[in-house]
This record gives structure tokens, C-alpha cells and sequence, in this order.
């Protein structure tokens, strides 16, 4: 399976959650923590995104950012665990 | 002040095909109008015209409602945009009147006055001086408001309009009257070509990468930025006052000064006339600028000895200014017609004389005191 | 969970340039994001940003004018087709789009929209029809549906009284002026491609002088509807699909 990733701009996400309903891998979920609007915003809690582009597509605030593998690169070995919200 | 060139040689021409050449001859880029008695002739011109001005929008909209927006949409980008109607059309464009004075927009509006209030009658009136003058739609605006009393003005006032719409960025009101409109006279149109035309960089034409976007609009929702924007208004039309303009005839001696403006300024020039055959010594004061009104001149007349009559084609609007700028110095009185009728010079002069006998007696008990 | 990007990756989406990066005061989960973004992105990827010039309505969409990074002019309520005419008519080269609200185009601004459109003016009029009026508090609109309660028909929209949702997408498509009209909806990933496409083909047809090109977005109002986004989503297709069902209502032969 392609692997994929999102980045969340956490502070523009109003945590409407329609981006969790369209994810085919049932990847997303909202965070635990509030942004500073006082929202709870989305985020990967799985990590087996494809980078399908189904949640962009449908985010009113254009939050997310959807990264795939290049198709001509391997598989990245490990995933190395930081946040890129923005 | 008004700077046109004109043409060498006269014409003889209909007030409102006056002003639709003259708009055509000051670069016109759009017109949008609805037809209504009596200024049709103007969209009929223009209609006309149009194969020879390939570069001239000319569009018949569905309403007056519909041209106002058009005139908005074409003003803002950057056309030199002009609508014509009369009284209750422009009744229907006073929403729009106030967008465009609200977002800055340049713009020549003509109203060639009816009687009414309601659907009126198509005679000649000056029922829509409040309309005009004191904003006429919703919130503190002000037009530029030039009162025309013959066909030349007809045509000359176009260009002023522009200019002066242009400079300050806001819309022009030509306040004509339905004989005005309908009238012909021996005119020398302005030179076409002759109205230059400065750069818009606010416009909306497609924004350039480098540059940030540019938006018209009227919305702020922040009440202290709307206050700004308020306050910028209200300097630009204090700043408007220097372009006041205003005919004097005989007034410096005179005992009684008439003042009235378009065809009813006429109508008081002949009233002048005959009562100066009758030994009174009568002049005119004729605002050509409604808006910015001539306060300050007419207050430099307003002495004791003096009495003023204002006629106008309407149940007394021009002279609250008229008053306002006296200040109580000396006594005002009003002549009025209204629903479409055109006061006589003899009942004017009636009235003069009823006022002249009044000046006699007040005189003469001073005199006895 | 998050998942890094390294270098092996490679952006696949993004947010369109054109988009601002103002946060939109838009409720959560509210379709009008989606349908500016799409907008956007098909002005971005044609490459028209510097040739367009678009009119915001008056209505949620009211401000339009700070997400979309093209010259735009803000319309009195309903007169945004007007407007937008005005624009096209002095500047018969460039691209201009009207965005309303179904208040803005379909009651008040009712006269506009279908002479603008019998008249075939140059223009794409995308109209977002969410059946409430959102920006005043959920009020009824021109088409809320039967039965549909709002702050101004308590006990649910009543036919006999105020008239029935009016489907002016179905009216106008019977004018000669209109070229291309479709009803489309943003609330899944293949609606949205499908209204990017639809965008695109106005775009195109406009850049040919074809006449008018209507796009209707069924959408949503979570706050107006009193649901969350997904319930409001889900409530759309199961009441408002059937009387504004989605799909090509006037297609061209050429487009087709």
C-alpha cells in the first residue's frame, strides 16, 4: 500500500470532523488538546495513511496538507515520529 | 472651476440629446439606463449612436436597480460609467447610490426631475432636491449635485460631472428637470476627447502578481473603522466646498435677491427683468452647485436691508439651505409650484411686489423710529 | 499519531495560492470553504488569478473578497449578477464570477439572475444553496424546504403560505442565455472533483464568449440546520438531494 501523510494547520482547524468521515483508512481523529480558537483539531491517529487526498478535498478551511510517497522511491524504512502542525 | 473647450460652431439641440453627446464626446466607456418620461431620449441616443462607438458600452437593463449595479460593477472597474433616469427611477437607485458613494466610486448620474411624490406626473419638478442634496439613500453621503438651467449646461455639465467625480472619487448628480430635458436650444458641444482621463490603481481589472489585490466595498464591519471611513468622507466633502459654484445677477444692490436654480432660475432672471422695468431693484443668485451649496456666498448678501425669495418647482426644499445660510440676518420667503407646474414670471413678480411694499413700509417706520 | 514527511515524500495537496491564508470566519464543517477553495484552485491551475475579477454577495459569503486573492467587488444584496456585468461588459477579456447565497440570488436578487442570464452575459454565477439564511441567524429562505423549520417559519415552512422551495436553477436553464448549468454538492471527495470539473468547463466556455454558465452547489448550514457538519452532510442528501437532486441540468453539445 502507498504510504502517505497529512500536516494539519492545527490553529486554522475548526475541528468540523468531516475530514475524519471521508478517510478510507479511518486514519484521522480529533486531538486531545484546543487550539487557540478553542477547538479540538484533526489529526492522524493512525499511521496508515495513503495520502488519498479525500480529507483535503473536503476540509472548509483548507488545513491539511497531503504528502505520498514519491512513486519512484522506496519505502521509507521508519517513520520517524515529530509534529509538522503548523 | 469649469474648464471646457468647445466647438466653433453651434447646434441646435434637444436638452437630453445634449447630454447623451456630450457624454459620448467626454470618453464615455459605459451606460446603462431603463427608459422613463421625460429622459428616454438619452438611452434612444445613446442606442443610436452606439455602431459608431464601438468602444462605448450601451446597455438597456432590466431596471433601475439593475443599471445602479451595473454602474457599480463598471465604476469599479475603472469605467468612465454614467446612468440616467428620472424621479421615481432614481428613487429605485438610492440603495445603490449610497454603495457606490460608500466605496468611492467615480460616476455620472442624471436625473431629469418629474412631479410627484408616487408615480407623479412626467411636468417638469424640483421635488428631488432633498433627494439629491442630502443623500437620499441610507447613511451620511453626499453626491456632487450640479443644477443645469439651460441645454448648454445640459451638455457642459457632463464633463464637469466627470471631472469632478474622477477627482474626488465620487458620484456626480446633473439634477435637470423634465423641460430642461425636453427643450431645445443653440448649443457648442464640448470638443470631443477633451476630458482626460487619470489612472485608476484602485480599480478591479485583474490583479498584476506584484501587486496586492484590490476590493471595492462598503462593509467594515468594525464600527471604529467604519468611523474612519466615515470621517474620511465627511473631509472629502468638506474639501469639496472650494468647487462651489454659483451665478450672481445685479445682486450686489439689490433690495430683493431671488435665488432659484435650474429652469426656475431662468423663470427668475425674466422676473428680474420686469420688475427692474417696474423700478425694483431686484437680482439673482443661482446655486449651480447644489452640492456643495453656496452657504457662504449667499450668507455674504444676508443683511438687514435685504429680503430674499426663493421659487422653486417643489413645496420649499432649496430654501431650508437658503435659510440656514441667512441665519435669520434678514427675512426669507418661498414661491413654490409643485406636481409639475411651472410658476409664471408674473405671479413671481406678484410676489415680488408684495414683498417690495413690505421692504417700503419696514423702511419707512425706521425711518420715523 | 503524526506521521513525518521526509524526503521520500512528496506534496500531493494544497491549499490553492490564490486562497488567502485569512482564516475564513466560516462555521465549522460549512460548505462554502470547500466551494472557495475549488474555486481557487481551478483559477490557479488555468492560470487566469491576474484576469479575474470576481463580485461577493451580500450573505455568509459576504466577504469573500478576503479569502480570494483575485480583485473582487463587494454587491448590494442580490445585485451581484448586476454587478458582475457592469465588470464584464468594460472588461470583455477578463473572467468574472459572481458568488451568491440562495437569499441573494434567488429572492432578493431574483429580476438580476435571470436577466443577466437571459442577456448570456460572460459570466460564471456560482450559486450556494444551503435553503437558510445563515449570516442573519437562520432565517427561511426561497429554498428551504417544506416542512423545514427556521427562525422565521417555526412550525416548518408551509407551502400554502409562503410558496414552495424554488428551484431557479431548473427556471434559468430554460433561457437561451444560459450555456451551461449544473447542480452540483461538496460533501464528499468526488462531489468536490466533480464541481472542480464543472468550474473548469465554465471557465473554458467563458474564455469563448458561449454565454452564461451556472453552477448551483447544494451545501450545507450545520449552525442554521442545528446539526453537526456530518449530520448536516448526511441530512442534505436525504431531504435536500431529492427536490435539488445533483447532476447536469444544461449541458452543451460540445461539452459533452
Amino acid at each position: 500500500m502507498i504510504s502517505g501523510t497529512i500536516v494539519v494547520a492545527s490553529e486554522i482547524c475548526k475541528g468540523c470532523e468531516l475530514c475524519i468521515a471521508s478517510c478510507p483508512q479511518q486514519s484521522l481523529g480529533l486531538s486531545s488538546s484546543i487550539n487557540h480558537k478553542g477547538y479540538r483539531f484533526a489529526q492522524l491517529v493512525q499511521d496508515n495513511c495513503t495520502g488519498c487526498t479525500n480529507c483535503a478535498l473536503v476540509c472548509p478551511d483548507s488545513a491539511i496538507t497531503v504528502y505520498r510517497e514519491k512513486k519512484t522511491a522506496k519505502r521509507a524504512p521508519q517513520m520517524v515520529i515529530a509534529s509538522h502542525a503548523a | 472651476m469649469s474648464n471646457i473647450i468647445h466647438d466653433e460652431n453651434p447646434k441646435l439641440m434637444k436638452g437630453n440629446e445634449a447630454l447623451a453627446e456630450a457624454s459620448l464626446r467626454a470618453g464615455l466607456q459605459a451606460y446603462f439606463g431603463y427608459p422613463i418620461t421625460p429622459q428616454s431620449e438619452i438611452l434612444e441616443y445613446l442606442e443610436e449612436k452606439a455602431p459608431q462607438h464601438p468602444d462605448t458600452v450601451v446597455l438597456q437593463a432590466e431596471s433601475e436597480v439593475a443599471s445602479i449595479n451595473m454602474v457599480y460593477g463598471a465604476a469599479g472597474a475603472g469605467a468612465r460609467v454614467m446612468t440616467t433616469s428620472s424621479s421615481p427611477g432614481i428613487s429605485l437607485m438610492q440603495e445603490g447610490i449610497s454603495y457606490i458613494a460608500a466605496a468611492e466610486l467615480p460616476c455620472v448620474i442624471a436625473n431629469v426631475q418629474r412631479g410627484g411624490p408616487g408615480l407623479g406626473t412626467i411636468q417638469p419638478a424640483q421635488g428631488d432636491y432633498f433627494q439629491a442634496v442630502k443623500g437620499g439613500g441610507h447613511g451620511d453621503y453626499h453626491m456632487i449635485v450640479l443644477a443645469p438651467s439651460s441645454v448648454q449646461e445640459m451638455a457642459d455639465f457632463v464633463f464637469d460631472g466627470f471631472r469632478l467625480a474622477e477627482e474626488y472619487r465620487m458620484p456626480s448628480m446633473i439634477l435637470a428637470d423634465g423641460a430642461l430635458g425636453q427643450m431645445m436650444e443653440k448649443i457648442y458641444l464640448p470638443k470631443a476627447g477633451s476630458l482626460p482621463k487619470q489612472d485608476e490603481p484602485w480599480a478591479t481589472v485583474g490583479k498584476p502578481a506584484a501587486r496586492e489585490r484590490n476590493y471595492i466595498t462598503s462593509l467594515h464591519i468594525e464600527p471604529d473603522k467604519m468611523e474612519m471611513i466615515n470621517l474620511h468622507l465627511q473631509d472629502k466633502y468638506r474639501k469639496l466646498k472650494k468647487e462651489v459654484r454659483c451665478e450672481l445677477t445685479n445682486v450686489e444692490n439689490a433690495d430683493i435677491i431671488l435665488v432659484a436654480f435650474g429652469l426656475t432660475a431662468r423663470i427668475c432672471n425674466k422676473v428680474m427683468e420686469l420688475a427692474r422695468a417696474k423700478g425694483l431693484n431686484v437680482g439673482v443668485l443661482r446655486p449651480i452647485t447644489l452640492y456643495p451649496f453656496p452657504t457662504e456666498i449667499i450668507a455674504q448678501y444676508a443683511d438687514p436691508m435685504r429680503m430674499f425669495l426663493t421659487v422653486e418647482m417643489n413645496a420649499g426644499q432649496m430654501v431650508e439651505d437658503v435659510r440656514l445660510a441667512v441665519n435669520g440676518r434678514c427675512p426669507v420667503y418661498f414661491k413654490g409650484r409643485m406636481g409639475g407646474m411651472v410658476p409664471t414670471p408674473e405671479e413671481i413678480l406678484l410676489e415680488v411686489e408684495a414683498m417690495a411694499e413690505k421692504q417700503r413700509i419696514t423702511n419707512q417706520s425706521a425711518g420715523y423710529l | 499519531m503524526n506521521s513525518t514527511v521526509n524526503e521520500q515524500m512528496e506534496v500531493v495537496y494544497h491549499k490553492p495560492q490564490t486562497l488567502t491564508d485569512t482564516p475564513m470566519h466560516y462555521c465549522p464543517g460549512c460548505g462554502h470553504g470547500v466551494v472557495h477553495r475549488v474555486l481557487m484552485e481551478v483559477i490557479d491551475e488555468m492560470g487566469i488569478a491576474e484576469r479575474t475579477v470576481g463580485v461577493a454577495p451580500v450573505g455568509c459569503s459576504v466577504f469573500a473578497y478576503h479569502y480570494m486573492n483575485v480583485d473582487m467587488q463587494e454587491a448590494a444584496h442580490g445585485r451581484a449578477s448586476a454587478v458582475a456585468t457592469g465588470v464584464r461588459r468594460v472588461l470583455p477579456d477578463k473572467f468574472v464570477f459572481s458568488y451568491q447565497g440562495d437569499g441573494d440570488l434567488a429572492a432578493i436578487g431574483t429580476g438580476e439572475t435571470i436577466h443577466t442570464i437571459n442577456r448570456g452575459e460572460n459570466i460564471l454565477m456560482v450559486f450556494v444553496n444551503n435553503g437558510i439564511y445563515g449570516m442573519t441567524g437562520g432565517q427561511m429562505a426561497p429554498t428551504s424546504l417544506c416542512g423545514m423549520v427556521t427562525s422565521t417559519s417555526p412550525y416548518g415552512r408551509d407551502a400554502a403560505q409562503v410558496g414552495h422551495p424554488l428551484k431557479i436553477t431548473e427556471m434559468i436553464a430554460q433561457l437561451p442565455g444560459a450555456y451551461f448549468v449544473a447542480r452540483h454538492s461538496v460533501h464528499t471527495p468526488s462531489a468536490v472533483r466533480k464541481l472542480k470539473k464543472a468550474f473548469k468547463a465554465s471557465f473554458e466556455a467563458q474564455k469563448e464568449k458561449k454565454g452564461t454558465c451556472f453552477i448551483e452547489v447544494v451545501s450545507n448550514c450545520p449552525s442554521g440546520w442545528k446539526m453537526t457538519p456530518n449530520e448536516s452532510n448526511a441530512w442534505m442528501e436525504q431531504h435536500m438531494f431529492p427536490h435539488f437532486p445533483p447532476g447536469d441540468i444544461k449541458v452543451p453539445a460540445s461539452m459533452k
